[in-house]
């Protein structure tokens, strides 16, 4: 009985590996990062950014995030893009919790982060005061190139095992910083293997 | 010998003048008459009905003869005709701060109405919709007003050397 | 922190629509009565609102604010009948940050970082706004150098035109021409990039400022503005193809959204909404500042009030635009990018080697800031949603008394109940799309 409980609560991770399964779970956790979808949840002007990094010059597409889903039982990924208000908490908090396990947050720019230039009584100072976030992206707005840099890391970290690992250490979310890569003339080539290599951890 | 300033009036109300912008300043009891009489006169456009709160800087100036109260509305009005506006500002005491809607002449100051009775508490009589339109609605208090903390909260920056 | 704890019913009380067997007959044809100013007698026979006293056939929605198609997070409440808009309420304040109070807190010289982020599609006009209401304070507004004034009127320019193709791209993907939205993305990239080269951001850039601008033109400006122009023309003509002449765009949005002229201006919109209801108004042409009376451009006016005279326009409104900018480039004339007054602007970092007073001049101006004197003023711009105004009190000091934006979006979302009455709850998107709404300014 141990065996079911392990996966109920851990998914693959649970199950006491052998060969076909470790497999198995490798295979899972690849498909995973590279085809995660986004829960639309822009609010303010990082959602702006986050629209041109799918747009053609950043193209999201490339890393098997195009879709973005508005419901939130068919996405994977939270991009929390933008200032969240008093208003706005219980919304956010009610999207999370209607997403389906394996489920991550991506907390896009400064406000989301920590609440930004906006220190005052009408902005949550940090969605980490409300859902648990694994990676962080500052800026304000975070470059399209930030925001991949952001996504690329939790891609890998997804593949990796590592952020369940997080997780499970710190009770929350992953809690990754990640650096902000100014804007320049011309989109970085993003080459993946430094992508994902170059996330801090 | 002391002159005594003679302050124009526009339909009943003090006119001033504010970096050469007109202004007119009626009571709570005269505004929707002087409205009404400024739509008349070409002004069909409200631009923008907003408040602000004159507790912490009581001496500003206004004509002579008119009291200044801790609230004041300020509405900006715009005429199509002449390509001109002129500006409205109402006193309106702390302790009774009710004044008139303007709903009724133009719909599209019952947004900004909602707004200003949100952030100031003042209350629009003849308003037919008048709840929190920015906050939550079991929000406690009036954010805009100046005894209102601004809510900012201590913040330590963990990079810094000390 | 387990989940069931936290999840909060997003109840907003008394802001949201109630049935109609709560708020009863009169008031509802007030509701509806209110918006065209005519008796409530008239409404009853105009608005065909149905008797429905076991409201079986009608059902009341909601729609955002976590929402694709809502243009950030709107909420609307719509009571339908099938698939019929009967009433509708918009709820804001998802995005409320107290930016007013912050403005309050700020110093003149930062308050452009606060306006720049609240219509974040055209970041410029509010920094110019603001700034022009400083000025007014100041007294210096007309003693901005040619050259700063001039290359105000180009980035407010090239603002509108990507503003208007992000309009055209979410347009197109809301009414379902999905590739539209790649279009357009691909058009902003290349004006973002110029701005990125200019002001050192691809967005909410803090470059106009109170004096002048923050620096002064990158060399070789020229050729990146002339690369755009070039670039764009056989673009919108695509679009043209794409949209304009199609006969399901038509279908979609001639007659969705209809608004007369008298109700726009009863409702306080401005821009393109009111614009195509055809009066013409528009604040570079009938109220100009910086140097708009001396070029030459056409205001675009619609005539039939619906969403697609409003697509027209802002579709137009990039070509007039690029007709503004290209005579800009003609005429940039030389000079200083800000004014040399030393109480409002700082002055050259090399100075602050060489001179004192210099150094004083830049610590007060960046650590206190310069003071304003005492009075209120109201400006009004031209931004691509329609008026935008501020209106700032000073009360002598570094910081604003009272900061105020008179923001379009906030007024043109009253014009949305009125617009979708009626109509389908397919248009509903329609509508919301043609009036382009930033929620950022509707809320602040």
């Amino acid at each position: 009985m141990s065996l079911v409980r392990n996966v109920l609560d851990d998914g693959l991770g649970g199950l006491d590996h052998n060969f076909v399964t470790g497999k198995l779970e490798d295979l899972v956790k690849w498909a995973r990062s590279r085809s995660s979808w986004g829960a639309t949840f822009g609010l303010a002007c990082c959602a702006i950014e986050m629209m041109g990094s799918g747009g053609a010059h950043y193209d999201l597409a490339r890393f098997g995030m195009e879709v973005w889903r508005a419901s939130p039982r068919q996405a994977d990924i939270m991009v929390v893009a933008g200032r969240v208000s008093q208003k706005m908490a219980p919304v956010l908090r009610q999207v999370y919790d209607q997403m389906m396990e394996p489920k991550w947050v991506i907390s896009m720019g400064v406000c989301a982060s920590s609440g930004g230039m906006f220190n005052n009584y009408a902005i949550i100072q940090g969605v980490d005061q409300i859902v648990p976030v694994d990676v962080y992206a500052p800026g304000c707005p975070p470059t399209p190139e930030t925001l991949i840099h952001a996504i690329e890391t939790l891609h890998q970290k997804i593949e990796d095992g590592e952020i369940m690992r997080r997780r499970a250490a710190s009770g929350a979310g992953a809690n990754l910083h990640i650096a902000e890569i100014p804007a320049q003339q011309s989109p970085i080539p993003v080459s993946l293997t430094a992508a994902r290599s170059g996330a801090m951890a | 010998m002391s002159e005594v300033e003679q302050v124009e009036l526009l339909h009943g109300a003090p006119v001033s003048d504010s970096r050469g912008q007109r202004v007119v300043h009626p009571s709570r009891e005269q505004y929707i008459a002087v409205l009404k009489k400024l739509i008349d006169e070409g002004y069909v456009m409200c631009s923008d009905l907003t408040a602000v709160d004159y507790l912490t800087h009581p001496g500003r100036t206004l004509p002579a003869g008119l009291a200044a109260e801790r609230f004041e509305l300020v509405l900006n009005l715009t005429s199509i005709t002449t390509r001109d506006r002129i500006r409205v500002r109402v006193q309106i005491p702390e302790g009774d701060a009710v004044v008139a809607s303007a709903f009724d002449l133009w719909p599209g100051t019952e947004a900004m109405e909602r707004e200003v009775f949100d952030m100031y508490g003042i209350r629009f009589d003849g308003h037919p919709d008048l709840t929190r339109i920015l906050m939550p609605e079991d929000w406690d208090g009036h954010p805009l007003r100046k005894d209102y903390e601004i809510g900012r909260i201590p913040v330590q920056f963990k990079g810094a050397h000390s | 922190m387990t989940a069931v704890e936290n999840v909060r019913q997003t109840n907003e009380g008394g802001q949201e629509m109630r049935s109609r067997s709560e708020i009863g007959a009169k008031e509802l044809l007030r509701e509806v009565g209110s918006v065209l100013r005519m008796s409530e007698a008239e409404a009853a026979k105009l608005g065909q609102i149905p008797v429905d006293p076991d409201e079986d056939q009608t059902m009341i929605i909601n729609m955002g604010p976590q929402h694709p198609s809502t243009h950030g997070v709107l909420r609307l409440m719509l009571e339908l009948q099938g698939e019929t808009v009967l009433r509708c309420k918009p709820i804001i304040g998802y995005l409320h940050t107290g930016m007013e109070k912050t403005g309050e807190d700020l110093t003149f010289l930062q308050g452009g970082t606060n306006v720049t982020r609240m219509d974040y599609l055209s970041p410029l006009n509010n920094e110019l706004v603001f700034s022009m209401a400083t000025e007014k304070l100041l007294g210096i507004e007309n003693d901005i150098p040619e050259r700063a004034v001039w290359m105000r009127m180009l980035l407010s320019e090239l603002n509108r035109m990507s503003s208007h193709l992000l309009f055209l791209a979410t347009n197109g993907m809301d009414i379902g021409a999905v590739s539209m939205m790649l279009y357009g993305w691909r058009e902003r990239e290349e004006v973002l990039r110029f701005f990125q080269k200019v002001t050192g951001l691809r967005m909410n850039h803090n470059f106009i400022r109170p004096g002048g601008l923050a620096a002064d033109l990158p060399p070789g400006w020229r050729d990146d503005v002339l690369a755009i122009l070039e670039m764009l023309p056989s673009r919108l003509e695509e679009y043209d193809v794409l949209m304009t002449n199609q006969p399901i765009w038509r279908e979609r949005l001639q007659g969705v959204g209809v608004i007369t002229a008298d109700e726009a201006l009863a409702l306080g919109t401005s821009g393109p909404i009111l614009r195509s209801t055809g009066v013409a108004w528009d604040l570079r042409r009938d109220q100009p500042y910086l140097r708009y009376d001396d070029v030459e451009f056409d205001v675009i006016v619609g005539s039939y009030g619906d969403a697609f005279d409003r697509y027209a326009i802002r579709l137009d409104e990039i070509r007039e635009s690029m007709k503004i900018v290209r005579q800009i480039l003609d005429r940039m004339p030389s000079g200083d990018y800000r004014i040399q007054n030393k109480k409002v602007t700082p002055p050259p970092r090399a100075r602050i080697d060489e001179s004192m007073e210099a150094l004083i001049h830049h610590f007060k101006i960046f650590t206190e800031g310069f003071r304003v004197p005492e009075g209120e003023v109201y400006v009004g711009i031209e931004s691509p949603r329609g008026e935008i105004g501020c209106y700032i009190v000073s009360d002598g000091g570094p910081k604003p008394y009272r900061i105020h934006m008179r923001a379009p979006s906030f007024v043109n979302i009253q014009a949305l109940p009125h617009m979708m009455r009626g109509g389908l709850v397919a248009d509903a998107v329609a509508v919301i799309s043609s009036v382009d709404p930033v929620l950022g300014e509707v809320d602040r």
